[in-house]
């Protein structure tokens, strides 16, 4: 169907894709674990209120959640060239990707975390846990898969975004699709970007959720 | 008895702030409960009983009053001070309260970890728990294979690992069904002789404090109605609250028993002949027993009987002393057809 030159166009592209998504992922975590937890420890009902902090801390979550991410894409072009040099390939389309998907790792995190029965936050609190043992010894580890549920649906949405910045040049699959598929009606083309990407996300889901289960001892 | 209360609770208040304006859940609370002892608190759902059992380890703090834990005041102490004596104070839950994620053992080293217990050390602990609640081949069970008595055992042991002086225990077996509950209870009566640990026991259950308490408290309406020794208010309810849990089962019967009518109650001191049997032969005349709750502990006899007298009332005047005299607590029940 494609000549050898299309093909390795396109495994290059898949191997954009991926590192972007991962790399992103990977970063958001680093940032939107953190800000769930602080969601859930700060809420009135969590095991060190601070009302303030928590209504602040999910007035900006909105606030960056309901922005496009296309235009965030756009908005944020000045940070992406102070970080990474360029507004244009796959390592640009990390710091939009992140930026975007951080707080809503955020707010996966927090509604995992909640799902915590609080009559074992208080049993640790009867045994004399801090809440940093909390955090870590019950919080974490009971909540940890739906924690990884979230993260195989975190995954698969960053790889959707990655895909829009080939609109911007962002590279990976998307990009071949906008270039060729669009800009020069090569429909086939388009076609098999799509079908790479949707039979990554299954992948990526299918894997997600089978961790999930197997690691759930509430179940086996 | 000038032992020194291990838990003693002074003028305590909680009060909570709601939409709807001010809720007094307790209203100057005042307790004291001795070492070695097994303290009931009963009352009625809503009653504050929960909040109170939270005070005891501030897992509430009260809005007045002073929990001293052996002496010391909780509120005069830090974070780390308030933790530290957490660790002599076990709690068991209603719905267990487990780490899901955890297998048994896991779950008894828990209170080890946090505590700097090394690994090795906490397991081996662990074990030895296992043993006293009698599920040493469940260790590497995860709780969600487990029953509800096997779970609130492993929640027992986990309560235990840090060699506590109280175990609180909050509704324990309010979810479980009435042999495991025996079960459960007789396993803390047996961690309270074996190993001296003080044990307070909430409940709105009077079957649970007359099986294994030795102190009843009774808390209607945010304050504390009754307290004494489980004898004293079982046998002699003064307040119209303690009455009501008293006489939960026999409160039906009573209304429909004709003009003269005997409440009798057994609490354990008579000898186990059969007296109700004895007075009819001996009187030859029939009682009518209108209604019984007694049980046999210990070649004892435990419970309460409501008998319905013979028109005469010569003879019920001897019937009344007959059982008197056998050393059962009799009284006239005062309620109308």
């Amino acid at each position: 169907m494609f000549d050898s030159a299309t093909w390795l166009m396109l495994a290059g592209g898949l191997r954009d894709t991926l590192y972007m998504t991962l790399a992103s992922t990977a970063m958001a975590y680093l940032l939107g674990l953190p800000l769930g937890l602080l969601l859930i420890v700060s809420d009135k009902a969590g095991i060190h209120p601070m009302p303030v902090l928590n209504s602040v801390l999910g007035v900006v979550i909105n606030l960056l959640r309901s922005v496009p991410f296309l235009i965030l894409l756009i908005w944020v072009m000045p940070v992406t060239r102070a970080v990474v040099g360029t507004t244009i390939g796959p390592s640009a389309t990390v710091v939009p990707l992140v930026i975007a998907a951080a707080p809503f790792i955020a707010r996966l995190v927090e509604s995992s975390i909640k799902e915590v029965d609080p009559g074992v936050v208080e049993a640790a609190q009867s045994m004399g846990a801090t809440n940093a043992q909390i955090v870590c010894k019950v919080l974490l580890p009971e909540a940890k898969p739906s924690l990884i549920v979230g993260s195989a649906i975190a995954v698969t949405t960053i790889l959707g975004y990655s895909a829009m910045a080939g609109i911007v040049g962002g590279g990976g699959l998307g990009d071949i699709a906008i270039r060729f598929g669009y800009y020069r009606y090569q429909n086939d083309i388009m076609m098999i970007t799509v079908v790479i990407l949707v039979l990554v996300v299954q992948v990526l889901q299918e894997v997600g959720m089978r961790i999930a289960t197997s690691s759930d001892r509430r179940k086996n | 008895m000038d032992a020194q209360p291990i838990i003693s609770i002074q003028h305590l208040s909680k009060t909570y702030h709601s939409k709807s304006g001010e809720v007094h859940a307790l209203q100057d609370i005042g307790l004291d409960i001795l070492p070695g002892q097994i303290f009931g608190i009963i009352g009625m759902s809503g009653a504050g009983k929960s909040t109170l059992v939270r005070c005891m380890n501030f897992l509430e703090k009260p809005t007045q009053g002073t929990v001293l834990f052996d002496g010391v005041d909780l509120s005069s102490m830090n974070a780390r001070q308030l933790n530290e004596t957490r660790r002599s104070m076990g709690m068991i839950f209603q719905q267990f309260n487990l780490l899901m994620q955890r297998t048994a053992l896991q779950n008894i080293c828990f209170p080890l970890e946090i505590s700097g217990v090394g690994r090795e050390a906490a397991r081996a602990r662990a074990k030895e728990l296992l043993q006293i609640v009698d599920l040493s081949d469940k260790a590497d069970s995860f709780p969600s294979q487990l029953s509800g008595g096997q779970k609130q055992r492993i929640a027992i042991a986990r309560a235990l690992a840090t060699s506590p002086k109280v175990l609180l225990c909050d509704e324990a077996t309010s979810a479980l069904d009435p042999t495991t509950t025996r079960s459960i209870l007789s396993l803390l009566r047996d961690i309270n002789r074996r190993l001296g640990i003080t044990i307070i026991v909430i409940t709105h259950e009077m079957a649970v404090i007359e099986e294994i308490c030795t102190h009843v408290a009774i808390i209607a309406e945010s304050r504390i109605a009754e307290c004494g020794t489980v004898q004293e208010i079982f046998t002699h309810p003064k307040t119209a609250a303690a009455q009501k849990l008293v006489f939960h089962n026999a409160g039906d019967v009573e209304r429909s028993v004709g003009k003269r009518a005997l409440r009798v109650v057994f609490d354990g001191t008579a000898s186990s002949e059969p007296v109700i049997a004895g007075m009819v032969l001996e009187f030859k005349a029939p009682v009518n027993i209108m209604f019984a709750d007694t049980r046999a502990m210990d070649g004892r006899a435990f419970g309460q009987m409501v008998l319905q007298m013979p028109e005469d009332t010569g003879v019920a005047e001897k019937m009344k002393y007959y059982l008197t005299t056998h050393g059962l607590h009799v009284e006239e029940v005062q309620y109308h057809v």
